[in-house]
């Protein structure tokens, strides 16, 4: 039997609270492929940032488990690199730094210091930021920040590539523009990817699969979308597709008629 | 400022050349001038009140030593104060140039001669004491820093260590130094012994009553700073698994730095306070002895010149902690934060 790149295998989880343990998850089952680019889309508190924790090592399961490569996911790592969505840059390293420091952590035993200096520059440049490569984060924009905190992310040359929202806090047309970035740099590198996301437009414009949510306790996979839409695609071109129209369509279907979130 | 008020002053010069260009010049931006009287004018005029009302009231009290002195009898003293201080300088300096006439003639006559130096003996003055002061403040207030922030960090990564050492903290914060002073003077008695001392027991007695009573501040904030590192930053280190060292190095040291110099701030400011009251008690030759012998002298004098070292004592404490200032806004990344 082919085992996938990364397995999510009745993954549930409790957490203990005064009233007793929360059930978050229950029994989700996903498999990704490589180079595979994954949404994960529901309502807030729906536990999608969960799903996303658990695979990058940060909580783990209460039953279930995470296979990455047939390995047994248990702690965070490099390779399994996040984009968190405000950024988190430390706020006292410039732009160069911030991603030096990861650099200089997962390859220290591998890359001479000029190797290390190109492959930063290189990951800078892919975000286009070499330009305020010196700046510290509160020297330049939101989403100049998000780029930074995404090229820190594949300099690490994860096997999975975790955002968490990446695009959240972003205006629209910041987020447009980082979402051509993203889309160039999945095309050239080929990353596997999970995105969290709450833009409809956003994940169908991104994925090649969107995972929908049901709405929480005992959160678990609703339905999954396969978005069968030709790369490279331009987001223009698509406003008028009626199969990306299609798309976005079952997508709110899911959210707004299926799982209604009753609202607290 | 100043560089401000002169690039502005030549641009008028460059753009606009002409008879009112010179005018322009000489007059201040007006926004500059509301800044002058904030920042210089009122405080002037608040200051000459107080003195009207100290030389008023000063006046009217007569004490067993004389009348309360005002402020002219406490500057006269001042100045007295640093004419006895050259004075005794110069004397210094007479003494070793004799000195070593002596042993110069001596090795002359006789190159065996068994020559001795010998240390100048005289009265410290009151610049020396004010010396001696800050000497004794700083040795203390570094050995509490050197204490505290470890403590800080490390109660502040443990919410065990931190509910263990807490209640300790909040029971000695309080503690006078008066309290601290004579157990700190048993144990150095008892346990520096020794036949050539490098620094004197009253020095030792001030310094660590010092350490005691000004690490506090340093390590609740350090704790406090630790403890609220953004979590996000948390997961940053997780994720690229910093070690221990690495960690504290790369992400808790920097992201606290500002919580740990503003604990550091009131530590200093602590610790100057203090060591006042430790001087007095423990002999040690600082300003606080000064007081104290003034105090016990009873001249004519003596309380224009502890108002002198009133005034010392407070500049000195307010000039430390502007340093102090100018050091936490260095250090601080968030360049945004206003602090003050």
């Amino acid at each position: 039997m082919l085992h996938s790149y990364l397995q999510l295998t009745q993954v549930s989880i409790e957490f203990p609270t005064d009233n007793g343990p929360f059930k978050a998850l229950d029994n989700v089952n996903l498999n990704i492929n490589e180079k595979e680019f994954v949404s994960l889309i529901g309502h807030s508190g729906c536990g999608k940032s969960t799903v996303l924790n658990i695979v990058a090592g940060m909580h783990q399961a209460t039953s279930g488990g995470v296979l990455l490569e047939d390995k047994e996911v248990n702690e965070p790592g490099p390779d399994r690199a996040v984009v968190f969505q405000n950024h988190s840059l430390l706020p006292w390293l410039t732009a160069y730094q911030n991603v030096e420091l990861a650099v200089k952590q997962v390859f220290k035993h591998s890359k001479s210091k000029s190797e290390i200096h190109d492959w930063i520059m290189h990951n800078l440049e892919l975000v286009h930021m070499t330009h305020a490569k010196d700046k510290l984060p509160a020297e330049i924009s939101g989403g100049m920040k998000q780029r930074v905190g995404i090229a820190r992310a594949l300099s690490m040359e994860p096997k999975v590539l975790l955002m968490d929202e990446p695009f959240g806090a972003l205006d629209a047309l910041t987020r447009a523009h980082l979402q051509d970035s993203i889309m160039e740099i999945h095309a050239s590198l080929g990353n596997t990817v999970i995105m969290i996301t709450h833009d409809v437009d956003e994940a169908v414009l991104l994925s090649d699969r969107i995972v929908m949510m049901t709405n929480g306790p005992s959160a678990t996979i609703g339905s999954i979308l396969d978005i069968k839409l030709a790369r490279p695609r331009n987001r223009l071109e698509l406003a008028d597709n009626p199969q990306f129209n299609h798309y976005r369509a079952e997508v709110l279907k899911f959210l707004h008629e299926k799982h209604v979130k009753i609202a607290a | 400022m100043l560089f401000k008020i002169i690039t502005q002053s030549s641009l008028v010069k460059t753009e606009a050349a002409g008879p009112m260009s010179y005018l322009n010049q000489l007059r201040l931006p007006k926004h500059l001038g509301t800044k002058f009287i904030h920042i210089f004018v009122v405080p002037f005029i608040a200051f000459l009140i107080f003195l009207g009302i100290w030389s008023g009231s000063a006046s009217t009290i007569e004490t067993s030593l004389g009348q309360v002195p005002g402020p002219a009898q406490v500057w006269e003293q001042a100045t007295t104060l640093y004419k006895e201080h050259t004075a005794e300088r110069e004397k210094e300096t007479k003494f070793y140039q004799r000195q070593d006439k002596r042993n110069a003639q001596k090795l002359n006559e006789n190159p065996q001669a068994e020559i001795k130096i010998r240390p100048y003996t005289g009265k410290s003055t009151f610049i020396d004491q004010m010396l001696t002061s800050l000497y004794t403040v700083m040795t203390g207030f570094i050995i509490a820093s050197l204490i505290a922030i470890p403590i800080g960090i490390v109660s502040g990564l443990s919410g065990t260590v931190h509910r263990a050492i807490n209640p300790l903290i909040q029971i000695f914060k309080p503690v006078s130094p008066l309290a601290w002073l004579p157990i700190v003077t048993m144990i150095v008695s008892a346990v520096y012994v020794s036949d050539d001392p490098m620094f004197s027991k009253s020095f030792l007695n001030s310094a660590i009553t010092v350490t005691l009573c000004c690490m506090w501040p340093t390590i609740i904030n350090t704790a406090i700073g630790v403890s609220s590192i953004d979590s996000d930053l948390i997961n940053v280190s997780r994720v690229l698994r910093l070690n221990w060292a690495t960690n504290i190095y790369k992400i808790v040291l920097p992201s606290s730095v500002p919580m740990i110099f503003a604990g550091l701030r009131l530590s200093l400011g602590i610790g100057w306070m203090v060591l006042i009251a430790a001087e007095m008690l423990a002999q040690n030759p600082g300003l606080g002895k000064f007081v104290w012998d003034e105090f016990q002298n009873g001249s004519s004098n003596s309380l224009a010149r502890i108002m002198v070292a009133v005034f010392a004592i407070g500049l000195i404490g307010f000039m430390l902690d502007r340093i102090m200032l100018m050091l936490q806004r260095k250090v601080s990344w968030d360049k945004n934060a206003n602090i003050r």
